[in-house]
């Protein structure tokens, strides 16, 4: 395997509050290869969104990278000083938000947000600049780019926002896009169209994803890895086939059940009961413990790292060596 | 069986005109907008109708115009045989609203987040004065939280201590409390997680099967469709285009937009499959094509879909509004 393009290592975030330390990701370690697609799945407040800010260094105070590594390229990037951090963000790692209303300034054209950030990062002319923007909005798929790059955001629909700013993403050519649910905020058609934009454009242009969503179908079209995430902890990870169909944690087992399926009748879909803790109150050992149907003893104290489970990695007691020894 | 709720060329046109200034100086027109445009289906007793559509098409306007909370431009709504539209405005509408509750998509805005969930919960026992002491009160809001899978003991909680999936329940409990027939779900489980949406789910036809409820079910997600639902019907920029059975319209989709959908559908177990990408997007509702208002994206589109609008007919025991199925194109 060739050199990986961002590491992760042992990436703990916390928010110091009034009311004690919350620690909102923890022992997170993973892993993405220059144009590999990681898909990182969970429920809200699983940490998914988080972990991403934590790599593109935009982490809301309080919240800061208490341990653990963040290495781009070989290079740590999670200590480095504001100015430098900005010239890695946007030049070697693009963002996509959700909503593409609130990332485009409503004030500036599309225009002017494209070349400000071409310019920004790549030492070219403003023709040069103007050029190279209405090439990459024709990329994405924008009817008469030309004449509309001197629009504003409010004469765009949602789905033509999202494509100005996975544009502007690619600006300045990133070997690192970190895209959080992107499509979310999109209908079903429209999302579709968007998938399959940002998986050609960046196969195209060979920037890996790290593709945040909480949209198990969109994974799974779409990722060559996933990381399953349960209460700022990855509770699974592996390549998606293994993932969706053999399933190791518990929890995996538990959300692929509860989704509706098209292809099968089922009357009662499987249930996990209960919800994720609050981070307030994580469970010693495991954090899955109390919902999990498999749960035993030692799930109850001592918390379990990832081991190996077939072709996938999970968090869960199930796969120690000793068990299967046992077994 | 017959059906419970009938529903006849139901339309609602909104005015969005600029205030009247605006017009007079920008020599700006009136705008309407046919948010609803001649709508008609039933639901028979026990059964779930599904509708199904992108944002803006007009699905949550047609719950909200069979529970009374817009009235229809034109069209009726008969419920249980009697015309609800004209009940619901009279005095005697109140027993009508007794028989027919809503479930709204967001539980973090329908519940009061100033008063318990016994008070939440009690507001319609005590609008129909169903329970006359308070302590008959307490022990009916116990049943109905127990009946959602929460504790009586939560009736004494606010809003805010509870997770969203919770909070649904509250709003189901709440729905159930004037023992009505008939359920409008408008988008129960789209602000919820999968694993919660399950549950939320699981309860709802639970509560199906022991008390014979008939569901409205607006969704835009169609594989929760495909679970809930027995008949579904696809809407389109306020119009309905397509009505079948549930296995029909997935087995078998007719119109071109259903097709559209159920091609753009992101689906667990197809992992690697690419999904063939649509074209073009949903027209501004306030100046919609003209003819059949698909026709822009249709791939079968020709100059009668240009011009004229298709009516919903029943081709082959399907209701389907498209030119090219009628005239058997495709």
């Amino acid at each position: 395997m060739s050199a990986p393009l961002l590491e992760v290592r042992n990436l703990r975030v916390e928010f110091p509050t009034r009311r004690g330390t919350l620690v909102a990701l923890d022992d997170i370690s993973f892993s993405i290869a220059p144009g590999e697609i990681l898909g990182v799945v969970g429920e809200s407040g699983a940490g998914k969104s988080l972990t991403g800010s934590a790599i593109i260094g935009l982490l809301d105070p309080p919240g800061r990278v208490a341990a653990g590594q963040i290495l781009f390229q070989g290079r740590r990037i999670d200590n480095l000083p504001y100015e430098q951090m900005r010239a890695v963000r946007g030049r070697h790692i693009g963002a996509i938000f959700q909503d593409p209303l609130t990332s485009l300034n409503p004030l500036y054209t599309i225009g002017r947000q494209l070349t400000e950030t071409i310019q920004t990062h790549l030492n070219v002319s403003n023709d040069e600049a103007r050029k190279r923007a209405i090439r990459l909005l024709q990329e994405t798929g924008i009817p008469a780019a030309a004449a509309r790059i001197d629009q504003f955001p409010h004469q765009f629909s949602g789905g033509m926002r999202q494509r100005v700013v996975i544009a502007l993403a690619l600006a300045a050519e990133p070997q690192l896009i970190v895209a959080d649910e992107p499509t979310t905020a999109l209908d079903v058609s429209i999302q579709a169209q968007i998938i399959s934009l940002l998986k050609r454009l960046c196969k195209q242009h060979g920037a890996a994803v790290m593709l945040v969503t909480h949209d198990m179908g969109v994974i799974a079209e779409t990722c060559d890895r996933v990381a399953v995430m349960y209460a700022g902890r990855i509770a699974e990870i592996g390549p998606v086939h293994d993932v969706i169909h053999s399933p190791a944690h518990p929890y995996t087992v538990g959300l692929m059940g509860s989704i509706p399926a098209m292809d099968e009748e089922r009357e009662r879909l499987l249930q996990i009961d209960g919800a994720m803790p609050r981070l307030t109150n994580i469970p010693p050992g495991c954090a899955f413990n109390p919902r999990c149907p498999r749960v035993f003893d030692r799930c109850r104290i001592e918390r379990p790292d990832l081991l190996a489970a077939g072709n996938t990695r999970a968090a869960c007691w199930l796969h120690a060596v000793d068990m299967k020894v046992a077994a | 069986m017959s059906a419970l709720v009938q529903v006849r060329d139901l339309s609602k046109v909104f005015n969005v005109s600029a205030p009247w200034l605006n017009r007079v100086i920008e020599r700006r027109p009136r705008q309407f907008v046919h948010a609803v445009d001649g709508v008609s289906f039933s639901i028979e007793s026990g059964k779930t109708l599904a509708l199904v559509g992108e944002s803006g098409c007009g699905k949550s306007t047609v719950a909200r115009l069979l529970v009374g909370l817009h009235e229809p431009t034109r069209g009726t709504v008969s419920y249980d045989g009697t015309d609800a539209t004209a009940a619901l405005r009279s005095p005697s509408g109140r027993e009508l609203r007794r028989r027919m509750q809503m479930i709204f998509q967001d539980p973090y805005a329908s519940l009061n987040p100033r008063w318990k969930v016994l008070d939440i919960v009690a507001e319609p026992l005590r609008e129909h004065a169903l329970s006359t002491t308070e302590k008959e009160l307490q022990e009916r809001v116990g049943e109905l939280l127990s009946s959602v899978g929460l504790a009586p003991a939560d009736m004494e909680k606010f809003p805010h201590q509870f997770s969203g999936g919770q909070r649904q329940r509250i709003s189901i409990a709440r729905a159930l409390a004037t023992q009505p027939e008939f359920l409008v779900c408008d988008e129960p489980t789209s602000a919820l997680d999968v694993s919660v949406q399950a549950q939320v789910l699981n309860i709802m036809k639970a509560l199906q099967r022991e008390r014979g409820l008939t569901y409205l079910f607006i969704s835009h997600n169609l594989a929760v469709v495909r679970h809930v639902s027995d008949q579904v019907g696809v809407m389109y920029l306020g119009r309905l285009v397509e009505l079948s059975d549930k296995a029909q319209l997935f087995a078998r989709p007719r119109h071109p937009y259903t097709r559209m959908l159920l091609d753009a559908i992101p689906d667990i177990h197809m992992s690697g499959r690419s999904r063939t990408p649509v074209q073009g997007e949903v027209p501004n509702p306030l100046n919609p094509p003209s003819g059949c208002s698909f026709h822009p994206r249709c791939p079968h589109a020709n100059e009668r879909c240009k011009a004229e609008r298709p009516a919903l007919l029943s081709i082959n025991g399907v209701f389907v509004a498209c030119h090219a199925v009628e005239e058997g194109r495709i």
